[in-house]
């Protein structure tokens, strides 16, 4: 299962963060600190893999990230999740975000925290990515601002 | 009120928005605090509006707030009214701020329930999917129970994408409301075979995240998987599986035998690291469960073994890391197999990257034998060195001490090096392992007794450079050590060069600094040293001198009275006045020398961690019965904690009477003997004459060796190991040759050595025979001491109320609450039904509730009785399933179980598709089954399994709904006969292929042809690459930049005799008519003469049945449909019909893609639905021998096209 999500940037700023386990505001805002001088420090050349910090970590759980420009995608998940399976997820939640905001940086998170948040809806529930395809989640999002779209069952009328 | 609607929206111009707010923070980056706060309190002003619009905007602000720390749970009453907005915009914006800040403790929260219920249900499924995922984030035990049923009812929905959603909540509600697995299990495992991959994959998901945590109870659905994991080609779901046949494994090892080949096919033929990787896990786990007793497997070992080589051998730092983690498990079991890529993993010590290093220090301790500890220990120094962070140099330190000290020291041959090690690691600044050393100081000191001697010149060094060790920082953890010196230095005093010396440093002023609990180890181990030294003086006859030290106890210990530790405070003034009296005693001359010493007369041995625990009960006695009448209320307020010091010092609190006379001593002396041979912890005074104590020094007798003195012991923070290591060499090299000699005389007498462990050890190693002659002491235990201890598992575990049997038939009481109109006689739509929700929605009272449990708990009862049986039972079927060679059934057998389990109703419609599924897959299963034994017995075993199910099923429906006409169900005279839609596509004598066409429900103009290979030949296929002549109206989606001449590679390759399926998506105009289209497949035939090209040419054919997707209907709707008029009419008769009407019925529902809709005696209304939306209605009547159908459908030429398909099928029959 994935514990959280965590973006931030380069100076360890929160851009989008995302629990599915429940911790108070302060607690989250520590394990962002932690994790961010845990993932700050390395090079960036080696592994994406890390044994978790002290609050969010436990024998079980592995931090996965992947740095993309200012920006750090973090996934904290436990063992029942294959660690290159995540590593391809990461991409491909950048990826969609590439696509929903046409190359994205990390200004569009900033003012678009809401619909980065949607995009990251599918992702949320408990890892039911697996099979997320790419053109599907712009369209979601789309839905919420745009139009909404009606079911395609033809009315029985 | 109007002049307010125009105010708000007035004001609103004025509101900031999000973006607003973001640019504002980025503006005022010096005070933020405040800027956020005023934000806050406009917030909370526009929350106060009426306008819904407002307040989305508001708490769309706060879900940022909340996301950089701020406190949002104020606003959680606001939250709920947005979640209640009926515009999606706003709504969604409400779910989103519940699911970052709801939880359980949230109060208003069961104030949603109504509104959540009514979201689910909504017409609109973007409605009901942000329910799920709002409810996904917030679930509570209150929302799960009340809720639980109507996700069920979501599971089922018509859109693969409501359904992907309700199936992975329902895992959420499982943890929270434990009691609705059993209820929706069989529902979850029909999601296995859901037509939707992404719902398949959500529900193989949801089941591996169960199974990882109750594995015992999902063996049974072993089988299920195993299909599922030889015939998809989805990489994650593949993962997935094969992760859970890594945790089924441990409990079955016959599975573990039936995955290895499989597993290694994967291995072979996969592209994909990810699932290669995953495969080799999986592999090793087997492996694991079948170490015993299966010699053969070395071949698989071998070929995991070379794979995660490779992979540590990448380039990618990823794969590298990965490798060595997979290594660590087979290290485990095979540590021979690892230990030949001992180069390749000290490589990695050196990696730059500081994860891979850990790793591989992993490993490390498998690699470690008697030859090359010293080497590799020399190595992680050199990296202790040169480490910069303290986590990693914690790591490094806690490694060395791991590996040295493994399995009772074994590989260690000299201990004069091990100490010499420990002393040097105490030279680290700031690690927080400084109490492992210490341990490792004391454990070794007394365990080895040959090495105390050394030790204890070790540790006089340490104490008397103690400032280096405790100088700057006062919170330094290496300080631990000095606890440890001093304990040594104290009790094994009679080893120390100067005692006078060491217990000057002991005595140093600047001891006080040091933390409490070491102090009062000082004090006590200095009066031990005092003791000791005393004794030297008077056998010398030194008495000057000896009061000397008197004096110089008595000027030292006052600074240590007044020391603000208890502990330390308590020991020194009981000494000192000890310390007084015997200041008196020698002005008299009487000597004391005898009588002090004996204050700490005996040996200490090690007690086993958990000897405490093992110590038997005496008969008779309860420890749960009052010694005393229990205390009063207001009594037990004034109990105070018992334990005040700290728990390392009650080891040396053995001795702490102040004065006493002589009588007195040896009086205690007595009773102490007498309690030691009655103490289970206690070496008894045994013949043996190692263990004799009291007065004699005690280790004399011992062998040991001359310390050579060429090395310099005195030097601090030297490293000395260094030494060790060639003077080891040396004296390996000695006893080489000496050995040689005795070799060449013949003398078998070997010399009375303890050798420990030495079945352990292997060939090589049993050559160097350690240089002290040691004997470690192993670990008191009680006498009859209970063998085993229970695990003590974590009784707070929330997936411990999830281990539930699920193959037990449901019980009544076991049904999820149900809201009361959903049992009515007819089942409704969902859109009719959700007005119907609104009104009613009261919770069931609690009366209710509190009946429903006494009868739950009524119903266990019975279940337990029953649930024998019902073990026994599934037992057997796994049994079946996985014996390589069962015992022959008959076929009687399997025919007429399903007779004892007919004539009820089946159940509801949802259970249609699955049958079918079912059916497809035996008669699949039956082709083969001539060529393989195997495969026919487990289709066998499906069969029964399958059957069982049904009858428990139908069991369980025909208490729930005794309904005389059924709806969307066929009454079950008879077993239905295996059918199958696959069809043959080709055939030549290397491949055989067989199609199945499905449409697309996420796009309308797609089908999907899945295309199953089967290699009948000897010989390896591939290169399989399949092409199709496109027409107009038809064509294979190919990927992008390739030409419509290109074929399309099939992503696997054939072993002999393996079988895979392929899926090609095919896009179509129209729908309307049949169609045919040409193709060639074209592969590559490898064997022992070469390789050879082949092509085979095919013909696909779509019928228009394939166009359709079996949609079921509610009968309401589909009344509605006929009345509407639109619809086109058509109708066939066909003649000489034998078969049954309900086998009938079966048929067209198979291969034409229906659902019955309602079926009265011998007629049946019959619907489906095409990809691109033509509802396709039918009438089945049966008349004496015939049939007569009549179709409806708003397409006049697919509905004749259809209804003479159905004219071939039909007289088929």
């Amino acid at each position: 299962m994935i514990k959280a999500i965590l973006i931030f940037n380069n100076h360890g700023k929160p851009r989008l963060s995302k629990f599915y386990q429940r911790y108070s505001e302060d607690i989250q805002q520590q394990i962002i600190r932690e994790t961010f001088h845990l993932v700050s420090k390395r090079d960036e050349n080696v592994c994406n893999f890390l044994e978790g910090g002290l609050l969010i970590g436990g024998s079980d759980n592995k931090l996965i990230y992947r740095h993309y420009a200012t920006l750090y995608f973090v996934f904290c998940v436990d063992s029942s999740e294959s660690e290159l399976g995540i590593l391809d997820l990461i991409q491909v939640f950048v990826e969609t975000l590439d696509k929903c905001f046409e190359n994205v940086c990390e200004l569009d998170l900033i003012f678009h925290v809401d619909k980065a948040g949607l995009a990251g809806a599918p992702a949320r529930a408990v890892s039911a990515v697996k099979n997320m395809n790419l053109p599907e989640i712009p369209r979601n999002i789309n839905i919420g601002d745009i139009s909404i779209k009606v079911p395609n069952l033809p009315s029985f009328k | 009120m109007a002049l307010k609607m125009v105010k708000g929206s007035i004001d609103r111009m004025f509101d900031k928005n999000l973006q607003d707010l973001v640019r504002g923070i980025r503006n005022h980056k010096e005070d933020e605090a405040k800027y956020i706060s005023q934000c806050i309190d406009e917030i909370k002003q526009e929350l106060k509006q009426d306008n819904i619009a407002v307040k989305a905007n508001a708490v769309c602000k706060l879900t940022y707030l909340q996301m950089l720390g701020y406190d949002i749970s104020w606003a959680a009453f606001n939250i709920i009214e947005v979640m209640s907005a009926s515009k999606f915009t706003f709504k969604r914006i409400g779910y989103l701020a519940a699911s970052q800040c709801f939880h359980e403790g949230t109060d208003v929260i069961m104030l949603t329930t109504n509104q959540i219920r009514k979201d689910l249900s909504s017409p609109n499924q973007y409605d009901t999917g942000v329910a799920l995922t709002g409810l996904s984030c917030f679930v509570t035990p209150d929302l799960a129970r009340d809720l639980a049923n109507d996700i069920m009812t979501l599971m089922s929905h018509t859109k693969p994408y409501i359904r992907k959603k309700a199936v992975l909540i329902m895992y959420k509600v499982f943890l929270k409301y434990p009691e609705s697995l059993r209820p929706a299990f069989p529902r979850l495992k029909e999601k296995l075979e859901d037509p939707d991959p992404g719902v398949q994959s959500a529900a193989v998901n949801v089941i591996c995240e169960l199974a990882r945590r109750n594995p015992k109870n999902y063996l049974s659905l072993a089988p299920l998987f195993f299909k599922l994991m030889t015939s998809s080609t989805n990489n994650w779901v593949l993962i997935k599986i094969i992760k859970l046949f890594g945790a089924l494994t441990p409990l079955e090892p016959r599975l573990g035998k039936k995955l290895i080949e499989p597993l290694t096919n994967l291995i072979h033929s996969t592209s994909a690291m990810s699932l290669l990787y995953e495969c080799v896990n999986t592999v090793i786990a087997v492996l694991i469960s079948l170490s015993s007793g299966m010699p053969n497997h070395s071949a698989s070992i071998q070929l995991c073994v070379q794979k995660l080589r490779i992979l540590i051998e990448d380039s990618d730092q990823n794969l590298k890391y990965l490798g060595l983690l997979a290594m660590s498990k087979i290290l485990k079991t095979h540590p021979k197999s690892v230990q030949s890529h001992k180069d390749l993993i000290l490589q990695c010590l050196d990696d730059k990257d500081e994860s891979i290093r850990l790793r591989a220090l992993d490993l490390l301790y498998g690699m470690v034998s008697k030859k090359n500890l010293m080497e590799i220990v020399k190595k992680l120094m050199i990296h202790v060195d040169k480490a910069e962070g303290t986590t990693y140099r914690d790591e490094l330190l806690t490694k060395i001490i791991d590996i040295c000290s493994q399995s009772n020291y074994q590989y260690i041959t000299n201990f004069e090096w091990y100490i010499s090690i420990l002393v040097e690691l105490t030279r680290l600044e700031g690690t927080r392992h400084g109490h492992l050393i210490a341990a490792q100081m004391l454990d070794v000191a007394i365990r080895v007794k040959a090495i105390r001697k050394f030790a204890v010149s070790q540790m006089a060094m340490l104490l008397d450079n103690a400032h280096l060790i405790a100088s700057n920082t006062q919170r330094n953890g290496i300080c631990e050590v000095l606890y440890a010196a001093a304990w040594i230095c104290g009790e094994f005093s009679e080893h120390l060069q100067e005692p006078n010396q060491t217990l000057e440093a002991m005595l140093r002023p600047k001891v006080t600094t040091l933390p409490g609990h070491i102090q009062a180890v000082y004090v006590q181990n200095m009066v031990k040293l005092y003791a000791s030294i005393l004794q030297q003086k008077e056998e010398a006859g030194e008495k000057e001198s000896s009061q000397e030290i008197t004096q110089l106890m008595i000027d030292r210990l006052p600074q240590f009275v007044q020391s603000a530790d208890l502990e330390v405070q308590e020991r020194a003034s009981c000494i000192l006045q000890l310390i007084k009296y015997i200041q008196k005693l020698q002005a008299k001359e009487v000597p004391v020398a005898e009588e002090v010493i004996a204050l700490f007369a005996g040996e200490l041995n090690p007690v086993a961690p958990k000897a405490q625990k093992k110590v038997p009960v005496p008969e008779g006695l309860d420890l749960d019965t009052w010694i005393n009448e229990p205390p009063s209320d207001s009594e037990s307020e004034d109990e105070k904690p018992k334990t005040i010091f700290h728990d390392e010092e009650q080891r040396h609190s053995r001795q702490r009477q102040p004065e006493m006379d002589e009588e007195e001593l040896a009086r205690r002396r007595e009773v102490r003997k007498q309690e030691q041979a009655n103490n289970p912890f206690y070496i008894k005074s045994s013949p043996s004459p190692q263990k004799r104590y009291q007065d004699t020094p005690g280790v004399e007798h011992i062998p040991v060796v001359q310390i050579d003195l060429s090395v310099p012991l005195k030097v601090p923070g030297m490293p000395m190991s260094d030494q060790y290591v060639k003077l080891e060499e040396e004296r390996r090299h000695k006893q080489r040759l000496e050995k040689d000699k005795k070799k060449k005389k013949q003398k078998k007498e070997k010399k009375g050595k303890h050798h420990r462990h030495n079945s352990l050890h292997t060939e090589s190693d049993e050559d160097i025979a350690p240089a002290q002659h040691v004997d470690i002491i192993t670990e008191e235990m009680p006498e009859n001491a209970l063998p085993s201890d229970e695990d003590d598992k974590d009784p707070n575990d929330p997936y411990k109320a999830l281990d539930i049997d699920l193959d037990k038939p449901l019980a009544d009481s076991e049904k999820l609450p149900v809201q009361k109109h959903r049992n009515t006689e007819n089942l409704k739509s969902p859109d009719t039904e959700a007005p119907l929700v609104e009104k009613k929605s009261k919770k069931p009272k609690k009366k209710e509730k509190k009946h429903k449990e006494r009868e739950r708990e009524k119903e266990k009862k019975k279940d337990k009785e029953r649930k024998v049986d019902e073990e026994e039972k599934k037992g057997e079927d796994l049994d079946f399933w996985l014996s390589p060679a069962p015992p022959p059934v008959s076929t009687t057998q399997t025919q007429s179980e399903p007779e004892v389990s007919t004539a009820i109703a089946e159940p509801e419609d949802h259970e249609e598709p699955k049958k079918e599924d079912r059916e497809e897959e035996e008669d699949d299963e039956g082709k083969k089954s001539s060529k393989h034994k195997k495969k026919k017995h487990k289709k066998e075993k499906e069969e029964k399994s399958k059957d069982k199910k049904k009858s428990k099923k139908k069991h369980h429906h025909s208490e729930e709904e005794p309904v005389e006409s059924v709806q969307n169900g066929t009454l079950d005279d008879e077993p239905l006969p295996p059918m199958s839609s696959y069809h043959l596509l080709a055939e030549n004598p290397y491949i055989k292929m067989t199609y199945d066409i499905q449409g697309n429900l996420q796009n309308d103009s797609q089908v999907t042809v899945s295309v199953i290979f089967e290699n009948k030949s000897t010989s390896f296929v591939k290169s399989m690459e399949l092409n199709v002549l496109d027409s107009l109206n038809a064509k294979m989606i190919r990927p992008e930049g390739s030409s419509v001449h290109d074929g399309i590679p099939v992503p696997f390759q054939l072993p002999p005799g393996i079988s895979n399926e392929a899926q090609f998506v095919f896009t179509l105009q129209s729908i309307v008519m049949a169609q045919k289209l040409k193709g060639t497949l074209s592969f590559i035939v490898k064997n022992d003469e070469g390789s050879t090209h082949e092509k085979l040419d095919f013909k696909l054919h779509f019928s228009c049945a394939s166009y359709l997707i079996t949609t079921p209907c509610y009968s309401d709707a589909f009344a509605k449909l006929l009345e509407s008029g639109d619809l086109h009419m058509n109708s066939i008769k066909v003649d000489g019909i034998s078969i049954s009407f309900q086998h009938l019925l079966a048929k067209i529902c198979f291969h034409h893609h229906f659902s019955v809709v309602e079926r009265v005696d011998s007629c049946a209304s019959m619907y489906s639905r095409s990809i691109q939306g033509h509802h396709v209605c039918l009438l089945v009547k049966k008349g004496e021998n015939s049939v007569s159908v009549d179709g409806k459908c708003n397409e006049s030429t697919l509905l004749s096209n259809l209804l003479d398909e159905m004219k071939e099928t039909l007289s088929m029959c």
